[in-house]
């Protein structure tokens, strides 16, 4: 099973908790809107959906 | 396209929702439908009733049979909601002003009563909608628009408060501390009896930015640092612990629950023959 971060930019509000606590300083707000910064580092924990608070980004488990 | 929690438990059409970038309630919001997933709930079979406030928005948003009701109001309608259908799950969602002050009665008295109803509390310290008035629950001395030098009054301590009314279960977890926040939830719903959860939330629209708390980032690192859990606690002396807020489970205890004794009386008097 694999995984893939996946953002909801329509309901992201750019409030930064997701960059200000992902362990990997994997994302960034760019115009009031998250960003992953490379893919490369994200190491798909789930931090970052845990304490989004508009649901706008989270990890999906993909079945293969 | 939301992740499938948010599929499976809130109603998407509505979303995104209408509190404050960085406003806490939507993690403790999140919380409460992971703690319901959890458990494995059936959602016909649960009822998430609110009153009005910031917090009680939540009803319009989660996907179960909903009741957004008058102010401060909501356990007493949720008492009734499970009086009459004692199978459902019954969590009540509410502000700290919406529990404390003008629902202060029916939230002592429904604990007393020790009926199965999980209360959150979703705790920002202030009243946000209308404009950011201090509540029950602002610290001592901190500032809102309608203590602009400082609030004189002290602070509630919600779980201690439940538990002298007579609650059997009280907690207290954080915005920040998701994982805990919904596991202290899923431990207040498969309660049998009262149980009261208070999730401190963030508020940098009014209470952070009256106070001069920082960004958002600023007021969420405070809850990290300031937070101690219970266990941890008991082990520190009173001088470390100044300032600090105590978080987990803060008390479970064992007694009958209302509608079980209130079937009995039925059963008594010759009812549900």
């Amino acid at each position: 099973m694999s995984k893939k971060l996946v953002i909801h930019s329509a309901w992201c509000k750019g409030c930064g908790i997701c960059a200000a606590f992902c362990p990997k300083n994997a994302l960034e707000i760019v115009k009031s809107k998250v960003h992953l910064k490379d893919d490369a580092l994200c190491i798909k924990c789930g931090l970052c959906e845990l304490r989004c608070p508009d649901y706008a980004i989270y990890v999906e488990k993909e079945e293969e | 396209m939301p992740s499938k929690l948010i599929e499976n438990t809130m109603r998407v059409n509505r979303l995104p929702h209408i509190w404050c970038p960085g406003c806490g309630h939507g993690i403790l919001m999140r919380d409460v439908a992971q703690a319901i997933d959890n458990i494995g709930l059936d959602p016909d079979k649960v009822v998430i009733v609110s009153g009005i406030g910031c917090s009680s928005r939540a009803a319009g948003y989660m996907n179960y049979n909903t009741l957004h009701t008058t102010h401060g109001r909501a356990i007493a309608f949720a008492t009734g909601v499970k009086l009459a259908n004692p199978e459902l799950t019954v969590i009540v969602i509410t502000g700290d002003g919406d529990a404390t002050a003008i629902g202060g009665n029916h939230l002592i008295h429904a604990c007393r009563r020790n009926i199965d109803l999980t209360v959150v509390v979703f705790n920002n310290n202030i009243y946000g909608m209308t404009g950011g008035q201090y509540s029950p629950t602002t610290p001592h001395m901190e500032k809102g628009t309608t203590a602009p030098y400082g609030n004189i009054d002290y602070n509630f301590d919600i779980p201690k408060l439940a538990e002298s009314a007579g609650a059997t279960y009280t907690a207290r977890g954080t915005a920040y501390h998701a994982q805990q926040m919904t596991k202290l939830i899923e431990n207040g719903i498969r309660h049998h009896g009262f149980s009261l959860i208070e999730g401190l939330s963030v508020c940098p629209t009014y209470y952070g930015r009256k106070n001069k708390k920082g960004s958002t980032i600023d007021m969420y690192n405070w809850q990290k640092d300031n937070c101690i859990d219970v266990k941890k606690a008991a082990n520190m002396s009173a001088e470390e612990l100044e300032g600090k807020i105590i978080i987990g489970e803060m008390s479970v205890a064992d007694k009958p629950e209302y509608t079980d004794m209130y079937m009995k009386i039925i059963e008594k008097c010759g009812g549900n023959k």
